[in-house]
């Protein structure tokens, strides 16, 4: 084996549990986040290496960024609540450590933790044990794959997995995103936007020009994804961080879509493909088994529609919670500036 | 044969550093951290052990499903953070909890 390429996995497999310790180890929140953003860099690289280059893409756009971002905002929502009631916090706390005695709790701890870690340790053992014992089929499916190729309507072998032999399980994963996306938004929603954090001129204009990029970014991956790496959700992702960078920039525009038409677009990707699912079996396929001259553009119809979906549901998640309706934001709106009026008038 | 080894030993790592992140950890935050190690883990034996096959051929079959895992992992951190924000504005009990009580070790069931 190449010595320098040896030298480079020994560095690698080393550097990811490494990483792994240090972020969980960090007494730092903000730190550990960071950590955790490095090292889903790393893990993309590491993808790269062992020839996955779809998923590297959708690890570094999903896996890295978004994960991160979504890390970062509900760790300054945690902090933001935290300052509000830090008094009442204080106070709890201090009862309990009166209803309880800390030495008592110190007393009880190694034996559990040590129990609890002979536990992983013998299961890690076992599992490694079964690692090493897994029978290795040469070329798994890949064999398989190949000689299927020709039906599929498209050249990426990935791509063919993912929206032709497997497409139930995608039209599932779209779904997975698509419930989360309705329990956060029945869960929580959008805290009003904040008028002191007002951008600055530089994440502006940067923003301005980025955006545009990262739409044509994300509607080439989701182009080349027939033949190439890229498809459906690394694309989706892209246009999740167009929006996400948006948001940050406390873009109005993002702000003033109304909720209606955010619902629509939410909806409009899962909805396709359920259609387009039972569409193939009007036609008298099976679930899926689209007619074998027009598969790829099915692929590419499903793929383009749903990346959109996609990208709007990531961004909603980032937001974090139910749109504010348009009238609420008009009230406030409304509060603000009529606050300022008196403060005027008050000059 | 040999990088697969040292994958599998990295991906199983991965997985046990989570894990017992994921007991050990008192903050909920960094629990959900843990799980995503864990998952990160887990993918690693995955696509290596679609690297690791003779013919130099690729198995895209994992790398479909490793896909998926990324997009499904997502999908619960984004849920597991607005949950956890709840339970910090509803019980007012931040974490289980601050650097004082990590130092002293876990309460899960606080």
């Amino acid at each position: 084996m190449n010595p320098v390429m040896a030298f480079f996995d020994i560095i690698l497999v080393l550097a990811l549990p490494w990483l792994g310790w240090r972020l969980l180890a960090s007494p730092d929140l903000f730190r550990a986040v960071v950590l955790f953003m490095s090292l889903g860099l790393l893990m993309s690289l590491t993808w790269v290496r062992l020839h996955a280059p779809d998923v590297a893409l959708a690890e570094a756009a999903i896996g890295a960024g978004l994960t991160g971002a979504l890390f970062l905002s509900a760790l300054r929502r945690l902090e933001r609540l935290q300052n509000s009631e830090r008094r009442l916090d204080d106070a709890e706390k201090r009862e309990e450590e009166r209803q309880i005695p800390p030495e008592k709790r110190r007393r009880a701890k190694p034996v559990a933790y040590g129990l609890a870690l002979l536990l992983l340790v013998v299961f890690m053992l076992l599992l490694g044990w079964s690692l090493l014992k897994t029978p290795v089929s040469p070329g798994g499916l890949g064999p398989e794959v190949a000689v299927q190729m020709g039906r599929t309507g498209v050249q990426s072998q990935v791509t063919a997995v993912l929206l032709n032999f497997r497409g139930y399980d995608t039209l599932l994963e779209v779904m997975v995103l698509f419930l989360a996306a309705l329990g956060v938004w029945s869960l929580t929603r959008v805290g009003q936007p904040l008028q002191e954090e007002v951008s600055g001129p530089v994440l502006a204009s940067l923003v301005r020009m980025l955006v545009p990029l990262m739409i044509i970014v994300a509607g080439y991956l989701v182009w080349i994804g027939s033949s190439r790496a890229g498809g459906a959700f690394q694309g989706g992702a892209v246009l999740a961080a167009a929006g996400v960078l948006l948001l940050l920039a406390n873009a109005t525009v993002v702000r003033q879509i109304p909720s209606t038409l955010l619902r629509c677009a939410l909806v409009l990707g899962p909805l396709l493909f359920l259609l387009s699912a039972i569409a193939c079996m009007s036609i008298g396929g099976n679930l899926l088994e689209y007619p074998r001259q027009s598969a790829g553009a099915w692929i590419l119809l499903i793929e383009s529609v749903t990346a959109f979906s996609i990208g709007v549901t990531l961004a909603a998640l980032y937001a974090g919670g139910r749109p504010f309706e348009p009238s609420a934001l008009e009230e406030t709106s409304g509060e603000s500036s009529a606050g300022d009026g008196e403060e005027g008038e008050g000059k | 044969m040999n990088t697969i080894f040292l994958y599998n030993f990295s991906g199983l790592a991965l997985f046990a550093i989570g894990l017992h992140g994921l007991i050990r950890s008192s903050h909920l935050l960094r629990k959900i951290l843990a799980a995503n190690l864990m998952s990160s883990g887990i993918f690693l034996v995955m696509i290596v052990g679609a690297y690791g096959t003779d013919n130099g051929m690729i198995d895209p079959v994992p790398h479909a499903m490793v896909l998926t895992g990324i997009v499904v992992s997502v999908s619960t951190t984004a849920v597991a953070l607005v949950l956890v924000c709840l339970v910090q504005e509803t019980t007012n009990r931040v974490l289980l909890l601050q650097k004082k009580k990590r130092a002293r070790g876990e309460r899960t069931d606080a």
